[in-house]
Formats: structure tokens, sequence, C-alpha cells
């Protein structure tokens, strides 16, 4: 190696210095809204620099080809970077994808150049990167499908279901071994893939909507592990701190997903959880409730001096964060306090509630996290409960043998009033009855989530003017 | 240099930053969980790195052709997660520097 060479190997080393303490800078500064898009510059200073340097290298000889990628992947970038916020947990699902295929594809070339002369270190971290990034691949195309509505939201399951899975990732190791020990067996290699994209299809056909915030978080990590792996690979430390840090995130965000639905990361994967419930839902019978029409709503909400609403998936749904924004200055007008409650399951994924009610323009600092505003619901007059279910379901906390008992829920029961909008009285996704919707003091407001709030707003405006 | 330093060193890398990344992400507002998934998702396309030296060096066809694509799949997720990142974090307005009085 000549001290040309070398000096410029150290210069790219010094620009991933650089690039990985902005990428650190970059998540540390999304702890508060305030300082977050500062954030993003970091990340996008750091990625640039990135970049340059890698253009450094002394091995490059081609830069025509490099420079068309970036062009394509920019062109494609943008229309992912421009979808309506109703369609960003899709959008996530879908960059996992991308991402993976990336680690993946550099992973089968990097084989395909080195073999047979591979480490039996190198080759089990090769293998694991290929893995996890192929069944990233396929699981998150799969989950964005679900999410876009193109795939049945229901869980798919049928007998034997998960003695299937894991006899496919059983053959994809076995490979994997049989590759460390002769990395020289090429055409072994492709099996490896295959199967890992065939498991990730079928890991997610059982999985039901209402768990896509758990498995976005969940694919989230493993698509940061393949990244990280492919750093080992490639013995970039640039790359594996990145991947260290996303596989950390989802890590986090699966977790405090998992607590909020009081499931551990097997039942959810292996648990096909909308099933359970059909028959025993079935078997009620028909209970009183009492409803209301929206000019009895918005007689009740102009009364009240504490309002809290209960936002979940239906609202998103319906498309209805806008009128529900009207809501909010109506009532905030008339003096009324009015908090959102964010239920950290609520939606398709992690913090998709707060991002909508966002877009609407209702200020965050409005919009409270599930253990702050508990305490508050004796002394709440209203609760509103738009396109949210389980997250309110009392039985929860008091049924042993409900599927969710344990699940920590919203006590928006102990409001004054509860109000839910509903179009109707079926039960939710998961098929889970709730008891609350036969309580006292709840009212049923039935209808489309936003042509209902939109009526309570005309109504709230025909009474002031 | 020998390959089992590299490794050791390495996982050294791997669990240091984990453990950054850990105690940074705990502290991030549940506010902006889903901002935060797509800006780890743009920063983890640095993955682009890799693709664009397998595309630069040329070394056979099969590793240009991965490469190739892999930097397009890449470069996508950084254009399309800083972008989307930055629209939404432009969303979040808090209502005390407004004129709004809505405590009461």
């Amino acid at each position: 190696m000549t001290a040309e060479f070398a000096g410029s190997q150290i210069v790219i080393e010094l620009v991933y210095l650089i690039a990985s303490v902005l990428f650190i800078f970059s998540l540390k500064w999304m702890s508060s809204p305030t300082t977050a898009r500062h954030g993003i510059w970091a990340g996008e200073i750091g990625m640039l620099l990135a970049i340059c340097g890698t253009l450094l290298h002394h091995g490059i000889v081609d830069y025509r080809l490099i420079a068309i990628g970036l062009v394509l992947g920019t062109i494609v970038g943008i229309p992912l970077g421009r979808v309506a916020m109703t369609a960003v947990p899709q959008r996530t699902a879908l960059s996992h994808a991308f991402g993976a295929l990336c680690v993946t594809l550099v992973g089968s070339a990097e084989f395909y150049l080195r073999s047979p002369d591979i480490s039996r270190f190198m080759m089990s971290v090769l293998s694991l990167e290929v893995i996890l990034g192929g069944l990233t691949v396929t699981g998150s195309l799969m989950a964005a499908g679900k999410l876009q509505e193109i795939l049945p939201q229901r869980p798919l399951t049928y007998k034997g279901q998960n003695l299937v899975n894991f006899a496919l990732l059983a053959c994809a190791l076995a490979i994997a071994v049989s590759l460390v020990r002769n990395p020289g067996a090429q055409s072994l290699f492709p099996f490896m893939i295959l199967i890992a994209l065939a498991f990730g299809v079928l890991l997610i056909i059982p999985i039901g909507g209402a768990d896509m915030p758990t498995v976005i978080s969940l694919l989230n990590g493993y698509a940061g592990l393949s990244a990280a792996a492919m750093g080992f690979v490639l013995n970039s430390k640039l790359l594996i701190i990145a991947g260290a840090l996303d596989g950390s995130s989802g890590l986090i965000l699966s977790i405090i997903m998992s607590k909020a639905m009081n499931r551990s990361f097997t039942n959810v994967l292996f648990g096909a959880f909308g099933q359970v419930q059909t028959s025993a839902a079935a078997g009620e019978e028909a209970k009183p409730v009492r409803s209301a029409t929206p000019e009895e709503a918005a007689a009740i909400l102009s009364g009240a001096n504490r309002v809290i609403v209960v936002p979940g998936y239906g609202m998103a749904v319906a498309q209805a964060q806008h009128k529900v924004r009207e809501l909010y200055d109506g009532l905030t007008k008339r003096g009324v306090d009015v908090r959102f409650a964010i239920h950290p399951v609520a939606g398709r994924m992690p913090g998709h509630m707060n991002v909508l009610l966002a877009e609407a323009d209702i200020p965050y600092d409005r919009l409270v996290e599930m253990d702050e505003i508990n305490g508050d619901f004796p002394q709440t007059d209203v609760a509103l409960v738009i396109g949210a279910n389980d997250v309110t379901n009392p039985a929860a906390r008091s049924d042993t043998t409900s599927p969710i008992y344990g699940m920590p829920i919203l006590d928006v029961d102990k409001a004054h009033t509860v109000m839910v909008i509903k179009r109707s009285m079926n039960p939710g996704f998961a098929g889970i009855d709730n008891p609350l919707y036969y309580l006292d003091n709840t009212l049923m407001l039935f209808g489309d989530a936003k042509a209902f709030v939109g009526s309570i707003v005309r109504e709230l405006g025909g009474g002031r003017s | 240099m020998n390959s089992s330093s590299n490794l050791i060193n390495a996982l050294f890398i791997f669990v240091l930053a984990g453990f950054i990344g850990f105690e940074v992400i705990r502290r991030v507002s549940p506010l902006l969980h889903t901002p935060l998934m797509s800006l780890t998702n743009a920063l983890d396309a640095i993955a682009v790195v890799g693709a664009i030296v397998l595309v630069g060096e040329h070394k056979s066809t099969l590793s240009a052709v991965f490469g190739f694509i892999a930097v397009i799949a890449a470069t996508s997720n950084i254009v399309g997660g800083f972008f989307i990142t930055d629209r939404m974090l432009k969303m979040f307005k808090s209502s005390r520097p407004a004129d709004k009085p809505v405590a009461k």
C-alpha cells in the first residue's frame, strides 16, 4: 500500500467518524420537537459527508454508474417523501424493504466476490446479514401491502403454520452452517436467500392490522441489525454504528409497543390474535346502549369544562383529523379545555396519531401520553372516543378471560360522560366486545367519524352565532 | 491487519454504539416516534456506501448489477426518509408561543 492510498484511507475514515458523530446527534436532537429539525440537518450533513468520503475510495474506477444510481434513487425517493400523512405507515414499511434489499444485495455480491476465500466468522456474519435482510425485504413488503389494503388485513392462519415457519428458518440456518463449513459451495447460497424471502412472507401472513405497530418496529430493528452485520462484513465502522443505532431504535420501539399491548414478541409473531375471539363475540346477546344525535353531543360538549379526545385508527381511516381540529377550535373558543389522549398503539405505527393530529395543526402540547393523562379522566366532563376501540376497553382491567386482559388502557370509563363515535355496534378489528359501550355514562354516536364530527362542529357554530 | 483483531474492534464498536443508541433513543419523546422511525430509516441507508464501492470497483458484472440496484434502493431511502421526516417535523407546532391562549 502506497503512502498516498493510506492517506486517502485516513481521510475517508475521519470523514466517517464525523458522520457517525452527526448521526448520534441527529437522534439525540429528536428528543424534543423544538430541536428535532436540527436532527435532520445533522443527519443530512453526515450522510452527504459519508457519500462524498466514499467517492474518494481508491478502488473506484466507474463513477458514471454510481451517478446514474444516485440520480435514479433520488427520482424514486422524492415521491416516497411526498406521500400523504395517512400513508406514512405503509411508506415506512416499504422503506424498510428497500433498506433491507440494499443490504441483501450487497451481502450477496460480497459472497460471490470472495467465495471460497471467506473465514468462518465472516461467513456466519454474512449469512446473518442476508437471512435477516431477505426476510425483512419480503416481510416489510407484506406489511406494506396489508397497510395499503392491497392484501387482506385479517390474519391468515392455517394448521401447523408455526411448524412450517420454524422448519423454513431451520432450513435457512442449516444452509448457513454448511456454508460456514464450506464457503465454496456457491450453489447453496441462492437457496438460503430464497428461503429467507419465503420466511418473510409467511411470517407476516398471520399478523393482523392491530399488531402492525409492533411488527413495523420489529422489522425496523431487523433492518438495522442486518445493516450492522453488513458493517462487520465490509469492516465499516460507520455502518456498524448506523446499524446499531437503527437496531436499538427498532428494539426499543418494539418493546414499548408490546408492553402497550401486554404481549410478548413471540406472542405477536406467532399468536394470530384476530382468530381467538370471534366465537366468543358472536355468543354475546344484544345489550341495550344509549345513543345520541349530533345536536345532543354538541350541547354536552359545549357545556363541559374539560374534554379529552381519544383518537384511534378509525379516525385515520375516516380521514377525520381535520374535522377534529375544527371541533378542537370550536370548543377551545368557548373556553373548553380540550386535550388528546394518545395510546402508544393507537393507529398502525408508533406515534401515528401524533403525526395525523399535528398535520391537522393541533398543537403538540395538547397531545398527552397515556400514563400522564390517565389520572385526569375522573375530573374530565367528557371523554370523546373517535375510532378507537380496544385501547379503551375496560375489560382489559377487570375481565381475566378477555384476550386483552392486562393490556394498559385509557381509563375513559372514569370520565363523567363518555361519547363514542362508531359506525355500528359491530365488534372492532380484533372481534373483542367492549363493555364500555353498555355503561350508564356512555353515549354512542353512530355514524362515520368525519361526518359526525362535522355535524357536531356545525351545531356548535350554529348555537353560537 | 489481522482479521481477528478487526473482529474484536468491530464488536466493541457495535456494542458501544448499541448502548449509545439505547440511551439516546430512550429519551425520544413518544410524540415523535413516527418521525424517529423515518429518520433512522434514512440514516440506516448509509449502507449506500457499501453499494457505491461495489458499483465503483466493478469487479464482476454480478456485483456491479447488485450494487447498482442497491444504490438506487438506498438512495431512495435517504432522499425519501429525510424529506418526509422534515415534512412531519414541520407540522409539530406548540400552542405556547402562538397567540392562542389555550390554557384556561
